[in-house]
């Protein structure tokens, strides 16, 4: 039962030039998922407009059928007031739609130069266009301050470049549309910035800029416009300068949402894990954690901040033993961890430490596998479910169902596949598993990503409930909001370092942002 | 939440009515091969149906030609459990009748069959598993692609063999490049001796006991696959090797597990021919039997009771090809060869073709019966 | 020393009438894999092309036109695998062992039914085979000592296919890293999503791409066939087509390096024929056996010393599947 809004969805612009976008009636279904309902939606030409949703609220899908990677099941799209027809991303690129996909779109090991041409190369030789390239890009890099080395390959430039190289690739061909689909997720707040400047650069040139999001602040700071989506539908579109940070976050949720969560003070206890100079170099040669060091306590929970990509991923493998130290060393309740003592992850589980991964559907269950088969995972191994020879379905199954009782999962059979839960309910799954044996440590990564609200905050009473019952809980995660509700002490990490340490009560998000920048102590490289 | 096409049915259409499809376009594909050479497909079909089942000599032929199959089939389906495509069963089998033949030929004038016998049925999954052990350790430890390795040392076994049979076994003054003939304690008896001893009248066949092998060994296969933590960890590595790693199991040992294994039990081959039938060591005795194990696997469904239906129907086809290319000697018995590379095109590799059409048809005929429910 | 210099040439020319039909296939290997498509069945294609060149040899006795029916029904069995892997999204593995078994099957029940022989094709007549070209001048060259023989053995003498076989590697690279179409083709294979994305077919690129592999190897076949040999005999590929794969993983999917490879594994083949009945000292003569399973020890210690698989194009062996 969707309220009627301000600015009702779909009423027409008031502006007499045609809209650039209009959406009408656009509907998509994968399967029994309803993604898209009924989505009608108008751009204004040369405005800033913002999409906002929780994730799952079907922008990204909506962008998908605009974008032509999709098609819709019903309903009609209009560029600049004509109707057009797209089928597929070489319809959208023809009709002067840019896209920067939140999962960037480059082949790493190619050049800078081979990415932006790969579609447009300007004849069948590669040796012409490449001139012709060369100097169009030279051209964008003065006029908007797009500076990238066309020759640097992919696989070595910096996240914030590779972003700008996308959005080259939009440029060199001519769109006067750009949609950006979260942007800003694997970006530090300076970074951001930096964006945002290129994209009023932009702006001021003509161009209509579409910003898909669900952080408020970024549709705050830029937009002109702001629509927001909830359940696939579009539940309100208002001129920006109108809306609040609170009604857009109610019409995002859909109801009044509880941005503080009952907690109680931390009371810390004994050292259960502590981390002594850990480096992880990896394959490649690449340091990816770098001297870090910290102690962990019973009772408390020791936030990660950093944006993603800093190591903390190879932090967190490193703790739970998929991954081998390079040098330094780990001291879990009573055991030892070196590079020249190495354990894996069923010691170091067998020793107290339970480990919810960040990567939920390769990690975490195995998809094929039935819940109560996954449920078992890391453990399966266990007196409890196993006898002499065979393992014991029932006890497995058994267990299964009880624990899902308890963290609602739904729907409540063990027997189903993993790979058929929504993203909650296998979270909630995997919390279960590793929750249930009372572990001394628990080490968490990206708890709630792509998970519901109802889902969010129930993991997150889960994870204050564990740690006023005495467990020493690690928590990374990218979401700097779930980092300072939960948190009581927090470690920001960048390339690999610990930058910084801040206490919970303390942090906000502007010094935080700072240190996952590392630019709290340096000068500003942003400026 | 994905969009992939993978609709879920009912276990009977994933598990019998889709390779029963496959099968019926292999005969297809096969039948219009057979009108090319100007043969009428039906008839050629009825020759071989009839030759597979016409009376108990034929059954018991079709039976010992399955034999081999289930090992085979076996030996593909337990490395697939672990995401390993084992291509090598026809070498691993070929080493493993190596393995059976040095050790009949050192103790058959010594032990009785009893416990001769058992002994070399160890030799021969020894030697089997180990053949399949080095590229499984090349793919653990090094990263060689087990698909390339095991077709080399399919090669490499075929050379060792065609060596160690013409120069080292061959009994001199012996044309043929095989080994001298084995005692009689190790003969393992054939079935119309055992049904002898019951007082059952069976033809003379070379049917042997190594069918009972091959049943112990579906049994073996699927209580340790489904119903062992081994077997679980095999499963978790073939679906999804990181979150193998994340429970702390280390997909290196499965795979060295999986293939050992997987030669272990292509070396029921070397039980059913060597020991079981011709009683020496022959070159190119396994004759293909480890590729048919693919395609008996693919239909199967690396179910051990898919494999022996798949196998007895492999069986057939080898029983009947037989009778066909003793009947019209245009279509020779290489024609089970192409069959076998059908099916496993038509239930492997095209796999997702029939899927979603069924699916289709399953859903209209499913939504009526919903609505029959209802009314 | 005049005879081992002979000798030597003479091995060098041998290794470049080996290496041939390895250098046509790996070529296609290339192309198939760069493109995102693994090709085990290269073996298979070979076969049913040398089969295909053969019987058309037989009846029309034009060595053009047999080259042509090779080059057909490798592109028949290439868009094979292509249905299978790219349309079905099959298991590119299985599709390549299914085309390899079937054209190891269907080769011979042809065979025999048309000739009869033991699935072997009549011989043919010189009209019907690519013969070694006689450069101008060859006889007086040989006659120069020393470099003369190098114009008349190693440079000329061969047949008009191991010429085309080494122009094939250039222009595989030319294609590769110097038109669009190769651009796309090396993109997709590293990450087909985003070549979608640029509005480029994904399906139409990599069809493009077996179908050219399907080519190159319809000329492997007929090579094998009608120019090295004067027939078809079974299993006449004997394994060529895992070793040409093998040559393109040890070379890194890149053109240059796979022929080098395809060259070391000629070179083999060439010498084993040199060695047999050879007495090494303090071990005795060397067996035929161990010389003809040289390549496939070889192959298996390259792969296992020196590839690592984070050289393979990104997206091998993944089907692309649109999905969110």
């Amino acid at each position: 039962m969707p309220a009627e809004h301000v600015g009702k969805a779909g009423s027409p612009s008031a502006a007499s030039r045609p809209a650039a976008i209009e959406l009408r009636g656009i509907d998509k279904s994968f399967g029994p998922v309803h993604a898209n309902k009924n989505v009608n939606l108008t751009i204004a030409k040369g405005s800033i407009h913002g999409i906002i949703g929780e994730n799952g609220a079907g922008k990204s899908t909506l962008m998908s059928i605009l974008y032509g990677f999709y098609t819709a099941d019903s309903g009609e799209i209009l560029i600049n007031g004509d109707p057009a027809k797209i089928h597929g991303s070489h319809d959208a690129i023809a009709a002067g739609i840019g896209m920067v996909h939140q999962h960037f779109m480059l082949v790493e090991p190619f050049t800078v130069l081979e990415n932006v041409m790969l579609g447009a190369e300007g004849g069948a030789m590669l040796r012409a266009g490449a001139g012709k390239a060369r100097a169009e890009l030279e051209r964008l890099a003065r006029d908007y301050g797009l500076n990238v080395d066309v020759n640097a390959h992919i696989s070595d430039l910096p996240v914030g470049e590779q972003q700008r190289v996308e959005i080259l690739k939009a440029l060199f061909r001519h769109c006067d549309i750009l949609i950006l689909d979260e942007p800003t997720g694997v970006l530090t707040p300076q970074e951001t910035d930096q964006l945002f400047q290129i994209l009023r650069a932009l702006n001021a040139r003509g161009v209509t800029i579409v910003l898909i999001t669900h952080k408020l602040r970024e549709i705050l700071a830029i937009t002109d416009t702001v629509s927001v989506m909830r359940g696939g539908e579009m539940v309100a579109t208002l001129p920006t300068r109108q809306a609040t940070r609170e009604q857009l976050a109610e019409l995002m949720v859909g109801r009044k949402v509880r941005l503080e969560l009952d907690k109680t003070e931390a009371r810390p206890g004994d050292v259960r894990l502590s981390v002594r100079d850990v480096t992880v170099v990896d394959g490649k040669g690449v340091t990816r954690v770098d001297k870090v060091g910290f102690d962990l306590r019973a009772g408390e929970i020791l936030g990660i901040a950093g944006v993603s990509g800093n190591g903390q991923s190879e932090l967190l493998e490193a703790l739970s033993g998929i991954r081998p130290l390079s040098s330094g060393g780990i001291k879990l309740c009573d055991l030892e961890v070196s590079s020249n003592d190495p354990s894996g992850p069923a010691e170091v589980r067998e020793h107290g430490l339970a480990h919810v991964p960040e990567d939920r559907l390769r990690l975490g269950v195995v998809t094929s596998f039935p819940a109560w088969e996954s449920f078992v995972l890391g453990y399966h191994e266990d007196d409890e479910y196993n006898g002499r020879i065979l393992m014991d379905r029932e006890a497995m199954t058994n267990a299964c169902g009880k624990l899902m009782e308890r963290f609602d999962v739904r729907p409540r059979n063990p027997d189903l596949r993993c790979g058929n839960f929504s993203g909650g309910n296998q979270q909630k799954l995997i919390l279960a598993r590793e929750i249930a044996r009372q572990p001394k440590v628990l080490v968490v990564g990206q708890p709630t990503r792509g998970v519901d609200i109802g889902a969010i905050e129930f993991i997150h009473r889960q994870l204050l409930a564990l740690r006023d019952a005495g467990c020493a809980i690690l928590l990374v995660s990218v979401e700097l909001d779930e980092i300072m509700s939960l948190s009581d002490r927090i470690l920001v990490m960048f390339q690999g370092r610990i930058v910084g340490e801040v206490d919970g009560d303390e942090a906000d998000e502007r010094t935080l942002g700072l240190m996952m920048a590392n630019a709290h102590v340096q000068t500003d490289e942003a400026a | 939440m994905s969009a992939t096409p993978q609709v879920a049915l009912p276990r009977w259409i994933d598990i019998g009515l889709l390779p029963l499809i496959n099968l019926v376009q292999a005969l297809i594909v096969a039948g219009l091969v057979v009108l090319v050479i100007g043969v009428n497909p039906f008839d050629a079909m009825r020759i071989m149906a009839w030759g597979a089942v016409y009376d108990s000599v034929a059954i018991s032929y079709t039976l010992y030609y399955a034999t081999d199959f289930v090992f085979t089939g076996l030996a593909v389906a337990v490395a697939f459990h672990a995401g390993l495509f084992n291509i090598g069963g026809e070498g691993q089998a070929y080493i493993a009748g190596l393995g059976c033949t040095l050790v009949i030929l050192l103790l058959d004038a010594y032990l009785p069959g009893i416990l001769l016998i058992p002994l070399a049925l160890l030799a021969a999954m020894a030697f089997g598993a180990g053949w399949a052990l080095i590229p499984a350790y090349l793919q653990a430890y090094r990263g060689s692609h087990i698909v390339i390795t095991t077709i080399m040392f399919n090669f490499i076994a075929a050379s060792l063999m065609v060596y160690i049979g013409s120069d080292i076994l061959r009994p001199p003054g012996d044309m043929l490049p095989s080994s001298r003939e084995f005692g009689p304690s190790a003969h393992l008896p054939h079935m119309h001796d055992i049904a002898a001893l019951l007082g059952i009248s069976m033809p003379r066949t070379p049917l042997n006991l190594s069918i009972l092998w091959a049943a112990a060994c579906c049994v073996f296969v699927w209580v340790f696959i489904w119903r062992t933590r081994w077997g679980y960890a095999i499963r978790a590595v073939g679906l999804s090797p990181k979150a193998a790693v994340y429970a702390g199991i280390s997909p290196q040992r499965v795979i060295m597990i999986a293939m050992c294994l997987s030669g272990a039990l292509a070396a029921g081959v070397a039980l059913n021919q060597i020991v079981g039938y011709h009683h020496r060591m022959l070159l190119d005795f396994v004759a293909g039997a480890g590729f048919t194990g693919i395609a008996v696997a693919l239909m199967g469904r690396n179910h051990p009771i898919g494999i022996v239906l798949s196998a007895i129907l492999f069986g057939a086809l080898y029983q009947g090809g037989a009778e066909l290319a003793f009947e019209i000697p245009t279509i020779t018995r290489d024609m089970i060869v192409a069959m076998q590379g059908l099916v496993i095109l038509f239930s492997g590799a095209l796999a997702y073709m029939n899927r979603p059409w069924v699916a289709r048809l399953y859903a209209m005929f499913d939504r009526r019966a919903v609505l029959a429910e209802a009314t | 020393m005049d005879d081992v210099w002979l000798q030597a040439l003479s091995i060098l020319s041998a290794t470049l009438r080996m290496a041939t039909p390895l250098v046509f296939a790996a070529m296609a290997g290339v192309f198939s894999e760069r493109s995102g498509t693994i090709d085990i069945g290269l073996e298979g294609k070979m076969l049913a092309a040398a089969f295909a060149s053969a019987c058309v040899a037989v009846v029309t006795g034009s060595a053009w036109i047999a080259l042509l029916g090779a080059v057909l029904v490798g592109v028949m069995m290439a868009l094979l695998h292509g249905v299978a892997c790219i349309t079905y999204r099959g298991n590119q593995v299985v599709s390549g062992v299914a085309i390899n078994i079937i054209a190891a099957g269907l080769t011979l029940v042809l065979g025999n039914a048309w000739f009869g022989r033991g699935g072997q094709t009549p011989d043919l007549t010189p009209d019907a085979r690519f013969l070694p070209l006689r450069f101008p001048g060859w006889e007086e060259a040989a006659s120069i000592p020393v470099i003369g023989p190098i114009y008349s053995f190693v440079i000329g003498g061969h047949n008009l296919l191991v010429y085309v076989a080494f122009l094939a590697v250039p222009l595989t690279w030319w294609v590769l890293y110097h038109t669009r179409f190769g651009l796309r083709l090396r993109a997709v294979g590293e990450d087909p999503k985003v070549v979608d994305t640029a509005g480029i077919s994904v399906t139409w690129l990599r069809y493009r791409a077996v179908i050219i592999a399907g080519v190159l190897c319809g000329f492997a076949g007929s090579y094998l066939a009608i120019a090295q040999n004067a027939g078809f005999s079974p299993h006449m590929t004997a394994g060529r087509g895992f070793i040409a794969l093998a040559a393109m993983v040890f070379g890194k999917w890149r053109p240059w390096p796979a022929m080098f490879a395809c060259l070391l594994f000629g070179f083999l083949d060439a010498i084993a024929i040199r060695l047999q009945g050879v007495v090494l000292p303090g071990f005795g003569e060397v067996p035929v056996e161990a010389i003809q399973a040289m390549p496939y020890i070889l192959t298996v210690v390259l792969l296992a010393g020196f590839v690592g698989r984070a050289m393979a194009p990104h997206a091998l062996g993944q089907p692309y599947i649109k999905e969110r």
